[in-house]
């Protein structure tokens, strides 16, 4: 909300210069967004009058005009296309000076234009920053002084202070609200501004009932006959108006919004001739329809409370009028409107139609229930005085009116919750002077009236709150330690995810951090027709689904750097991922990664081979012996969406679940996102990497080792797995180790065949091994690999 | 018979000619050796007077360990030799780059966070996350924000379903975590929020890190004191700190917490906006309403919260100018952090 600083001065003295108005608004919650002059800097500005105009005789477009500045006429010539003999208006003599924003102020001289003297320059709203921009030149009223320094006329010496007002206090949408802040924060009286109720001219009333009681506790009408509304607002008003960011309509929107601004209660007038009947306010029917002033045709819905006629709504409650009620210049006796809505049943329609007004920002936060009447008079008293007309008797309609709260603080509270001690003169002293009413009293305690316009205050949390914020937060201690010591609770069979991410920038990659919600055609194409959870309102498309794995973004990152000639990457990403399972959203953990590229960076001695699916799965390995479990998770050959089908493992654990998928990204898929090189990915699940083993350590041998190497020529087909398992079984109980060194096919070897080379060593806990025993073992396993696999021991 | 100088004479010339250890080892077997050309000269001793053999004797034997002297000072010679031309075969270029793995790196995001973690970790808090996708229940209701709450404006909601969102904070992880354990709490929670709302200051989804306290006899000084020392602590210099009034729904008494500009000491920058001030976080006493929602009594037991976004804490501390840099992942913004 913008105000205007005179006008909160003329509300309340503050004593205070601006920027300590400023501070002490800020620190009491209602921020200070920003302070601006009404008017740029100038000087040499004065209120003329223009006394002739002819046509130029060298320009279309341009008029020679005698302006009388108070002492002289001087020959100016204007470009102003509402430039007429008698009008008033901003006059910058020869010699003036105006602030543009720019380097240099723009500097008044004497000129020719065109072959034509020029004296000076009749300037527009626009050129003193009055305004954002307007049109012609900035007409006075008749009655303005000629020769009086313009700045002097318009008191512009004035600032508007934008404030960002938090939505619990919408007691402060109004002048009144701000200059009571400010009344209590520099302990200055306010001077509210007398209102006269009017003496009814007429006793014609117009019916309003009201059907939706809880909805609208209030309704205030007022028949006002015979207005003129070809009469303009004075400019008092208007400069009011305009420093609130608020533009001159006409006199009766100008006087519902002076009222608005003023006192913080919306109003609205109808065309009295268009009402049918009666007024109503009640909940409109499901799917009536409503114009509104804006042009917009909107069908309502059945929780929208609206104020209707006889035969249709004219208004949506608290939001906006109807087109087909409202004043026009044709108007001859407006209704006037004003009434309290519950915040709770105007609160999110407005937005749920695509609006927002002021007056339902208003009515959402809370206005004053108990403002109507004095709205009510204080607009008509300003109405009659510009467009004249004759007042009727207010017409009030009541329904079920808030209940004045009390609520109850115990001193104890304060220093309980605050850690401070305000005493209970000073607590009853900045109460009331918020306006709250001192019902009952005692040493332990003080219970208050709530004022009807603060909404936010039910509790006594609420009360410690307004006693916090007006005894100034700076003023509470600052402690600084709490309760005793406290140790973690620190499991050593889990793992940390850091450690993982740490792991995995040892080996090279590099953390990348993408949207979780994506381009559903990116998802489809690489996670397949999973069950991708879709989002109702996306920022746009491409950001439509929730990512249901992790390679989508990064592949997108990858893309992103390939683009710019960085093509060997390791990035890997941790987050969750999010998929469909029936009516129910799973939601888990991941580690994925990317590799592509050389296997280290070229250099003068490496770099020349590139990464494969081994490079990708031992880097796998690492993460998976991290919890020590390495032994227990078996590599599967998987046709998994998105990847090489020749190449990609799923991991599972003893019990058969999946922990993870590795494996070249498909061919196809690298084709169609346009990359030149193979790319290697994997994705794991967070969970079963973050399990760890408690060790266990057992004696050590004092027997030597034995190693025996073998080399068997078996059918390619047969996988290392297969080979190994089976060797594991038939090596004894005493082997501590099995390794394949080697895995060759070539001309030595027949095709269709391989030849595995492998290490096998062992240690008994209490004895020598013999060398027959060994011999006997190697026969065990060489016999098991005919028998099963028609494996031979290779010559 | 031979004279046992010439030998030596002989000796220590051919000595003087071996090239490698090999030849000398030949050589001390040659003349020192059980068949050797001085063992074969004592054996002629025998054929001597019985007078002159003590002196012939002891000639030998002193030409014997001359010899075995000369032998030795030539193998250090020559180890000594070979070791030189071995270390300057080695000479390398030590100045040519390591073979090694690329430098891989954390997000700049994943640093801030578990700064602010192991911060919060010395002061005993533990770490707690918790669901993205959330019930309205427990991102707005139990928060004290209900239906058309004028505050959920403030929050543009990502919706999967009616009732089903996108979380807006982390605050929701608090709420699970008060109504399934026992006071105290005290615990942070890091991670990603989502709002409907993409320019050049928001992106539709970025990092917080929200902290929690619940005790007996928590206050406003407290929490002051505890902000002051975080911010102290995580940025490194004792500014000032000032808590301005607020409003958040789950929190009564609300503050906005400012610090004093890390950039210009105050002085008014660019980055502060002229006033000498940054905006960090948000905090305040947890309001009764949400605490009775979880189940905690209030009667005994209060608290206070605070929330920071770690983009804005991380752009503080590294300077990083433009939003969008955090989620773009290029490789040259991503490797200034490693």
């Amino acid at each position: 909300m913008i105000i205007s600083e005179s006008w909160l001065r003329e509300w309340v003295d503050s004593g205070l210069t601006t920027d300590e108005l400023a501070a002490s608004l800020t620190m009491a919650g209602l921020e200070v967004d920003g302070i601006a002059p009404v008017a740029r800097e100038f000087n040499g500005i004065i209120v003329a009058e223009v006394r002739q105009v002819t046509q130029h005789p060298d320009a279309d477009k341009l008029r020679v005009c005698s302006v009388f500045d108070g002492e002289h006429e001087q020959q100016v010539v204007c470009g102003a296309p509402n430039v007429v003999p008698g009008m008033k208006a901003p006059f910058a003599t020869v010699g003036a000076t105006i602030e543009t924003g720019q380097r240099k102020p723009l500097k008044i001289t004497k000129a020719k234009l065109r072959g034509v003297e020029s004296h000076g320059m009749l300037c527009s709203a626009e050129e003193l920053g009055l305004e954002e921009s307007s049109e012609g030149l900035m007409e006075l009223p008749s009655d303005a002084p000629v020769g009086q320094d313009f700045r002097a006329y318009l008191q512009l010496s004035d600032s508007m202070i934008e404030l960002d007002l938090t939505p619990n206090r919408g007691d402060c949408l109004g002048m009144r609200g701000i200059a009571r802040e400010v009344g209590v924060l520099s302990r200055k009286e306010v001077c509210e501004p007398a209102v006269n109720p009017v003496e009814p001219v007429h006793t014609e009333e117009f019916p309003v009932t009201i059907s939706a009681t809880e909805a609208c506790p209030r309704y205030l009408g007022r028949v006002i006959r015979n207005v003129k509304l070809n009469a303009c607002s004075p400019l008092w008003m208007q400069e009011k108006l305009r420093r609130s960011g608020l533009r001159s309509i006409d006199p009766i929107v100008d006087v519902t919004n002076f009222v608005l601004m003023e006192l913080g209660q919306p109003m609205h007038a109808f065309d009295f001739e268009k009402l049918s009947g009666k007024i109503c306010v009640r909940m409109a029917d499901d799917g009536e329809a409503i114009t509104l002033l804006d042009g917009k045709e909107i069908a309502l819905s059945a929780d929208t409370l609206v104020i209707a006629d006889a035969e249709k709504p004219v208004a949506m409650a608290g939001v906006m009028g109807g087109l087909a009620t409202a004043v026009s210049d044709a108007t001859e006796h407006v209704f006037l409107e004003c009434a309290f809505f519950a915040p709770l049943s105007i609160a999110g329609r407005a937005r749920a139609y695509g609006l927002h007004t002021d007056a339902a920002h208003r009515y959402e936060r809370g206005v004053d229930f108990e403002l109507q009447h004095r709205a009510m008079e204080r607009a008509t008293e300003l109405l009659l005085d510009i467009v004249g007309g004759e007042p009727g008797p207010i017409t009030e309609a009541i329904g079920t009116l808030p209940e004045r709260n009390t609520v109850r603080l115990r001193f104890a509270s304060i220093k309980k919750d605050l850690g401070v001690t305000i005493s209970a003169q000073e607590v009853a002293e900045i109460l009331s002077r918020l306006g709250f009413v001192i019902t009952a009293q005692d040493n332990q305690s003080i219970e208050v009236g709530v004022p009807s316009y603060r909404f936010d205050v039910s509790i006594e949390a609420d009360l410690i709150e307004e006693l916090a914020r007006i005894f100034g937060y700076d003023n509470i201690p600052q402690t600084a330690g709490l309760s005793a010591q406290r140790f973690p609770k620190s499991s050593e069979t889990s793992i940390e995810t850091n450690r993982l991410r740490e792991h995995l920038v040892a080996l090279g990659y590099q953390e990348i951090i993408s949207y979780s919600f994506i381009d559903p055609t990116l998802s489809e194409l690489i996670t397949g027709s999973q069950q991708a959870v879709s989002l109702q309102n996306p920022i746009s498309e491409e950001m439509g689904v929730m990512r249901s794995s992790l390679l989508p973004g990064l592949l997108s990152s990858y893309q992103h750097n390939a683009n710019r000639q960085h093509e060997r990457l390791r990035f890997f990403e941790t987050g969750l991922v999010f998929q469909r399972n029936g009516e129910e959203i799973q939601q888990e953990a991941r580690v994925g990664g990317l590799i592509a590229g050389s296997q280290l960076p070229k250099s003068w001695s490496n770099g020349r081979d590139q990464s494969d699916f081994y490079d990708l799965k031992g880097d796998v390995e690492v993460l998976l012996g991290l919890g020590g479990k390495t032994g227990q998770l078996s590599f599967f050959p998987a046709a998994e969406s998105g990847y090489h089908p020749g190449q990609c493992a799923e991991i599972r654990n003893p019990e058969g679940e999946r922990v993870g998928v590795l494996g070249a990204l498909h061919p196809a898929i690298q084709r169609k996102l346009g990359l030149d090189q193979s790319i290697f990915v994997f994705e794991l699940r967070l969970v079963s990497l973050l399990e760890a083993r408690m060790p266990q350590v057992s004696a050590l041998s004092k027997y030597p080792e034995v190693q025996r190497d073998m080399a068997i020529v078996i059918d390619e087909a047969v996988s290392a797995d297969s080979i190994s398992n089976l060797v594991r079984a038939s090596a004894g109980e005493f082997l501590t180790d099995l390794r394949i060194f080697d895995v060759y096919q070539g001309d030595a070897i027949a095709k269709g065949q391989k030849s595995v080379a492998l290490g096998l060593t062992w240690q008994h806990p209490s004895r020598t091994l013999s060398d027959e025993e060994i011999t006997a073992i190697i026969g065990n396993c060489v016999n098991a690999l005919q028998e099963q696999f028609n494996a031979d021991l290779r010559k | 018979m031979i004279d046992s100088e010439a030998l030596l004479a002989e000796a220590l010339l051919d000595i003087e000619r071996a090239s490698d250890e090999k030849s000398l080892d030949a050589l001390r077997v040659q003349y020192l050796g059980k068949k050797g050309s001085f063992t074969d000269l004592l054996k002629t001793l025998g054929k001597l007077p019985a007078e002159q053999r003590p002196a012939a004797g002891e000639q030998i034997n002193l030409a014997k360990k001359n010899l075995q002297q000369a032998l030795e000072l030539k193998r250090n010679d020559l180890i000594s030799h070979a070791l030189n031309e071995q270390l300057e075969a080695g000479r390398l270029d030590v100045t040519l780059p390591g073979r090694r793995q690329s430098q891989g790196g954390l997000h700049p995001i994943t640093m801030t966070i578990e700064r602010i973690k192991s911060i919060f970790a010395g002061a005993g808090y533990d770490v707690a996350e918790g669901p993205e996708i959330e019930d309205d229940y427990h991102n707005f209701e139990a928060l004290n924000i209900p239906a058309h709450h004028p505050a959920r404006a403030m929050h543009d909601t990502f919706y999967v379903s009616p009732g089903t969102v996108l979380r807006t904070h982390t605050s929701p992880v608090q709420v699970h975590v008060m109504e399934t354990g026992q006071p105290p709490f005290r615990m942070i929670c890091p991670g990603r929020v989502y709002r409907c709302d993409s320019d050049l200051t928001h992106t539709p989804m970025f990092h917080q890190v929200e902290g929690l306290l619940v005790d007996e006899s928590v206050s406003m000084a407290d929490l002051k004191g505890t902000v002051v020392e975080f911010l102290q602590a995580y940025f490194e210099v004792e500014m000032p700190v000032r808590f301005r009034p607020s409003y958040f729904p789950f929190t009564e008494p609300s503050a906005e917490v400012d610090m004093g500009c890390v950039s210009c000491e105050g002085k008014g920058c660019r980055i502060c906006g002229h006033t000498g001030w940054l905006e960090v976080m948000g905090c305040g006493m947890v309001h009764p309403k949400v605490l009775e929602m979880s189940g905690v009594n209030t009667e005994i037991y209060s608290g206070f919260a605070f929330g920071m976004g770690v983009e804005r804490l991380a752009m503080l501390r590294y300077g990083v100018g433009d939003l969008r840099l955090y989620f773009e992942n290029d490789i040259r913004f991503l490797r200034q952090f490693n």
